[in-house]
């Protein structure tokens, strides 16, 4: 069921064209940048975007923080909204249950589906950043030791593994949404609602941390840790944030997936 | 399969949607290789009690049994012995039928048991879905996606999609839908070399011509309650009246006095059931018969018969 899943997913067109407008943006501030020349200064704009210009390989790292905040939740939003509820919507949930596909098989097996489209479009844009940041940007040697956040210098090799993590961790802090959108997905028969609610989580989320009146919520918001990708690029590793945003991620799929459960498993599907 | 076990059964099935009563305590019962006819009004419940029996709908309260394993409990052992089509095909528009029955077929494990095609594999797969898309006609139609299919053609597929894997039972849902006088001829005869070939059908449907001329037993629903369960030849038996046509209907009435039940202008009804000796009786007193038979009952009177009015300006439940 799984591979069926996977299946239909990647041979959506749809799929494709959400992973390419994801690699889209980036691609045009590199371009930007390459062009003008002109970088935020550091400390200032997405993170790691001062450094690109010196060492385009960084660029890698700048993608993701460019997409990080809007762009990949949208479209996860969408990918995993439209699961359940787009088959419901097109008739064809029925045909699935009675085929029989258990409904907890289904659920997981769209988890996964919605899993690997983050994983993809992730990899996708840290590959891309990369291979656009060397042609556009600084082309230092692929070799060239990177200053890290904390001033320290961090070998190529410890960049790489430290990306590998921050691509671990980007991954799975998109399956809070993913799990918002899931669940929203088996309430509603319609895929749109089940989008826009999870981003309206999102811009909830994202508003409350905006705002100092909310600060004794703000630790318990979903997009809090986000961004804490970059901790990973200091000198030691600080650890905190990532281990609390985690911690954060996994409470809401957690909850989310089991109210997600519960609703499906014993729902009538009139569709 | 286990003896005489029916294939359907309910008890005191009940399914309300909030104050709405759609299903109100039904006993259905389909036996093997059995044509059930499943009749009813829009809105009568037809569909939803379709659903009880997948499993896609929960019953308020009730018993449902499908092989005579209860339902929905045991959905996953006996749901791939059921082929059906509810409330019109559903398919993936950016994907070819073949694709489609590939896929759905992929998405359920293969039972263990010896039902009919349980070969796994790509090729055994390949195969299963090419007989059902020659089955309902469309194997000539190639990569085409689904999207670009007609009405007719995407019906097809939804019969087909059904028939994936040899099911046991069929559970149809109007299977005529959108089909020309054509198809509706080739799926009818393809419903019966199925019921033939051993193939029990549940067969939901408001058409009565469809049903009286597939159908050896029927069902009927009216507002979520099973008013009628019975075979179409008890049905359709002889009323034990004689209908005569005759253009002498004046004389015809003087002689038959007494026994002529009811008089329609030139058609009179005969208590009698010896349509023979009245057709010689009224041929020996001169009296011009066109025509002469044994009354029989067409399903659209019973259905009448047996279903409340529908109260002006009321919409289907």
């Amino acid at each position: 069921m799984i591979l069926v899943e996977l299946t239909k997913l990647f041979r959506r067109r749809r799929t494709w064209v959400a992973v390419g407008l994801l690699n889209l943006l980036p691609t045009i501030v590199a371009v930007l940048l390459a062009v003008t020349g002109i970088a935020p200064r550091p400390g200032q704009g997405p993170a790691f975007l001062a450094a690109v210009q010196a060492n385009g390989s960084l660029f890698a790292i700048a993608a993701l923080a460019v997409v990080l905040p809007l762009f990949l939740p949208v479209a996860v939003a969408v990918v995993a909204g439209e699961s359940v509820a787009g088959e419901a919507q097109s008739g064809t949930l029925r045909y699935l249950l009675v085929r029989p596909v258990g409904r907890t098989r289904l659920l997981v097996a769209k988890l996964v589906a919605a899993s690997a489209f983050v994983l993809v479009s992730v990899l996708t844009v840290v590959l891309v950043g990369f291979v656009v940041g060397r042609l556009a940007l600084g082309n230092a040697p692929i070799g060239q030791a990177m200053i890290s956040v904390s001033g320290t210098v961090l070998t190529p090799g410890q960049v790489a593994w430290r990306t590998v993590l921050a691509i671990g961790f980007v991954t799975f802090s998109m399956l809070g949404v993913a799990a918002m959108a899931l669940f929203l997905s088996t309430v509603t028969d319609s895929p749109q609602t089940a989008s826009l609610g999870a981003m309206a989580l999102l811009i909830g989320s994202s508003l409350l941390l905006t705002v100092d009146a909310a600060r004794p919520l703000q630790p318990y918001v979903p997009t809090r840790y986000w961004l804490s990708f970059v901790d990973l690029y200091r000198e030691p590793v600080l650890l905190s944030s990532i281990d609390r945003g985690v911690g954060l991620q996994a409470i809401y799929v957690v909850v989310l997936l089991g109210a997600a459960w519960a609703n499906f498993a014993t729902k009538d599907v009139t569709s | 399969m286990a003896g005489s076990d029916p294939v359907v059964a309910t008890r005191a099935l009940v399914k309300h949607f909030g104050p709405v009563k759609a299903v109100d305590g039904i006993d259905l019962t389909v036996d093997v290789g059995e044509i059930y006819g499943f009749l009813g009004a829009n809105g009568s419940g037809k569909t939803t009690t379709v659903r009880l029996l997948l499993g896609l709908v929960l019953a308020t309260s009730g018993e449902i049994e499908l092989f005579g394993r209860p339902m929905p409990r045991s959905g996953g052992e006996v749901l791939h012995r059921v082929g059906s089509l509810v409330e019109g095909p559903a398919a993936y528009g950016h994907l070819s039928g073949a694709t489609n029955l590939a896929l759905l077929d992929a998405s359920a494990r293969m039972p263990a048991g010896p039902v009919g095609s349980s070969r796994s594999g790509r090729a055994a797969r390949r195969a299963r879905v090419r007989d059902a898309m020659d089955l309902v006609g469309l194997g000539a139609v190639g990569r085409r996606k689904v999207s670009a299919y007609s009405l007719g053609m995407r019906q097809r597929l939804g019969i087909a999609a059904a028939l994936l894997r040899q099911p046991e039972l069929l559970v149809l849902d109007e299977p005529t839908n959108g089909l020309d006088p054509q198809g509706i001829r080739e799926v009818r005869q393809l419903l019966v070399e199925l019921n033939h070939g051993g193939t029990t059908i549940l067969l939901s449907s408001h058409l009565l011509a469809e049903v009286e001329q597939l159908c050896t037993r029927i069902g009927l629903l009216d507002r979520g309650r099973l008013v009628l369960q019975e075979s179409v030849d008890t049905l359709r038996a002889p009323t034990g009246r004689t209908l005569v046509v005759t253009p002498d209907a004046d004389a015809a009435h003087a002689l038959l006095d007494g026994r002529v039940a009811t008089r329609d202008g030139d058609r009179l009804l005969v208590e009698t059931t010896d349509a023979a000796a009245l057709n010689a009786r009224l041929v020996a007193a001169g009296i011009r018969v066109v025509e002469l038979g044994p009354e029989r009952r067409t399903l659209e009177e019973v259905v009448a018969e047996r279903t409340s009015e529908r109260q002006a300006g009321e919409v289907a439940r």
